[in-house]
């Protein structure tokens, strides 16, 4: 499967992982979803709701993603995704996320270094739950 | 049976046919949660764990409650139920950001690491944290050189200044040879040096009622090192309305003053001092002057409360004003107290956005009366220079103070301070033509306005004072 980011909104989620840095941002993605395919069209920022550990946990509530949910659907769109950072850590999925991640979602992870945005990379938590599979990350216009 | 209707999350419709909503049979919700297991077996593995349990960022929801709030899963469902499932979403690196410290920052925070109240735990916490220092001067100095080198993690600083020469003789974070450049560059530069492992954010800006809620948010301590009312009281809101600890301090000639203001249950800045001094009463510290050590002092007070806040540890100077008395060397402790009425952290605030802290404060009121003195009596430099050239009989009256005086004074000119010119006035003469000054022409103006009360009508103010003289007229002439 593959994601399609338009440049502009990959940018916005990295900017989002620089100014939550050294503490994990997290957002929706909207978008629509067809075979194989997810297209983002528009994020939403969210407050990491945790209130230690922000520095490699983040946390978003059901409140959050029932607004998240109808703004998206007033909007003509879907919720498709999640974003979040890992801040000095790779671009990939930890345990933590795998154990915790809903299927069907695309995940994309934006690895921040030192405050500076680096490398994002788009997941997807595999069927039976084992692990995630990488997504192709594909700059949309 | 009854049969209830139950709404299906996107990231799970894939496991159901792509239904939104499927109709079940049950009782309780968690018979109805067994039959969507039947009914979509691929979907169980999703929402119960392997004993069977759901899991915990899968959240049910009976109407709009949460059944974590009802009964749980016993809780008993209708017909005219909608049961939802609602995802919270939670994910995270495997990078602990408390992995270990390296060697060398073993070595570099040694000294806290063994000790009990700071320790592994506190120094990750120091690691973590972000304090946001305003104003990168007197008190900013040692605030941000001392939180630098304990390591805390990221220090925010808000300045829009350049470095001065009149800075050098407190606000130690500066050299000589940075005279000229920006202070958040210098100060920047400086941090680095001392601990790499500092991440500075520069806000290079005036603090403003527009930007103060979006540049504060984020920190987790707000250190006040600002040298005037608006600021003050504009930081103090933004803490209240942020909800973040306001570490306290101000400092004039031999006197400082420190607390912690925003806590729970304590007071705030404005609990304290509700309304700011009239305009002009106080004098700031480039108009009294203070004691270069003092800002160390009250620095580094506010720098170990920002620490402990930080660490959680001990007794906060929250509800506590500690007064210092340098020239006695004496330290008073006041009481301070919530008041329940207070505008802003009060039980019923009144203010609830931030305002026009200039006007708030009365500094426009101020800058008109100045202003309205009027341009028949004033005098520039140059115009001044010309008069003396063309040998004009001229009396120079000088109105600051005798130490002043003696750091420059313009040939031939007659000292009378302000303060003493009321006793004094019979000393001049109507006849004469008068040229007032000061050092930068705000007292001279008020003298002005005094003697033409009382029927002077040759009297001009010398605009910008001894340091536009020197600026523009006498340049060997130092500037203070």
């Amino acid at each position: 499967m593959k994601v399609i980011v338009p440049p502009g909104i990959l940018e916005r989620m990295r900017r989002h992982g620089e100014e939550t840095y050294p503490h994990e941002c997290c957002g929706f993605m909207l978008g629509s979803a067809e075979d194989g395919m997810q297209r983002i069209v528009e994020i939403r920022s969210q407050a990491n709701e945790r209130t230690e550990s922000r520095e490699n946990r983040f946390l978003i509530t059901p409140d959050q993603f029932k607004a998240a949910e109808s703004a998206a659907r007033k909007a003509g769109l879907q919720l498709v995704g999640i974003y979040h950072s890992h801040p000095d850590s790779p671009a990939r999925p930890s345990e933590y996320d795998r154990d915790h991640a809903w299927p069907w979602f695309s995940y994309i992870i934006v690895s921040v270094k030192g405050g500076k945005a680096d490398e994002a990379n788009a997941w997807q938590l595999k069927e039976d739950r084992s692990g995630f599979e990488a997504l192709k990350l594909e700059k949309g216009d | 049976m009854t049969k209830v209707r139950v709404e299906i999350p996107t990231a799970l419709r894939a496991f159901a046919g792509n239904q939104d909503t499927v109709e079940l049979a049950g009782e309780t919700v968690g018979e109805l949660l067994v039959e969507l297991a039947s009914a979509y077996p691929q979907m169980k593995k999703h929402v119960f764990d392997d004993q069977g349990k759901l899991r915990n960022f899968v959240n049910v929801y009976v109407n709009d409650d949460d059944i974590r709030h009802l009964d749980k899963e016993q809780t008993r469902v209708s017909a005219r139920d909608v049961i939802s499932i609602i995802p919270s979403v939670a994910g995270g690196s495997d990078h602990s950001g408390n992995g270990a410290l390296t060697q060398q920052q073993v070595q570099r925070y040694s000294r806290h690491l063994i000790m009990p109240e700071v320790a592994m735990e506190g120094q990750q916490k120091l690691r973590h944290a972000r304090v946001l220092v305003v104003g990168a001067g007197g008190l900013g100095s040692p605030v941000l050189s001392y939180l630098a080198a304990a390591g805390v993690g990221t220090l925010g600083i808000v300045d829009f200044d350049t470095v001065d020469f009149t800075n050098l003789q407190r606000q130690i974070i500066y050299s000589t040879g940075d005279v000229g450049r920006p202070k958040l560059e210098a100060a920047a530069d400086r941090i680095r040096a001392m601990n790499p492992d500092v991440r500075v954010e520069l806000h290079e800006d005036r603090l403003t009622s527009e930007n103060a809620l979006s540049i504060l948010r984020g920190y987790d301590v707000v250190v006040d090192g600002t040298d005037n009312y608006p600021t003050r009281y504009l930081v103090n809101d933004a803490c209240v309305m942020l909800g973040i600890p306001n570490v306290y301090g101000s400092i004039f000639r031999f006197d400082g003053q420190a607390s912690v203001f925003c806590r729970e249950n304590g007071p705030c800045y404005r609990c304290v001092y509700p309304e700011p001094p009239p305009p002009g009463l106080v004098p700031s510290c480039a108009e009294g002057g203070v004691l270069g050590v003092l800002p160390g002092i009250i620095g580094t007070i506010q720098a170990t409360e920002a620490v402990k806040l930080i660490l959680g540890k001990g007794s906060s100077l929250s509800g506590r004003l500690l007064v210092l008395d340098a020239m006695k060397m004496h330290f008073r402790e006041l009481k301070l107290k919530k008041d329940p009425h207070c505008p802003v952290c009060g039980e019923h605030p009144t203010i609830t956005e931030l305002i026009d802290y200039e006007l708030f404060c009365g500094i426009r009121g101020e800058e008109m009366e100045a202003k309205d003195l009027g341009k028949e009596w004033e005098i520039s430099p140059k115009a001044l220079e010309e008069k003396i050239k063309a040998g004009d009989d001229l009396v120079i009256l000088d109105v600051r103070n005798p130490e002043e005086a003696q750091i420059s004074r313009i040939p031939g000119s007659t000292l009378i301070p302000l303060g003493e010119l009321p006793e004094r006035v019979a000393e001049l003469n109507t006849a004469d033509q008068l040229i007032v000054h000061c050092r930068m022409g705000g007292r001279s103006a008020k003298a002005v306005e005094f003697l033409r009360s009382v029927g002077f009508k040759k009297v001009k103010n010398l605009v910008g004072g001894i340091n536009a003289w020197a600026e523009e007229v006498d340049k060997t002439m130092a500037r203070y």
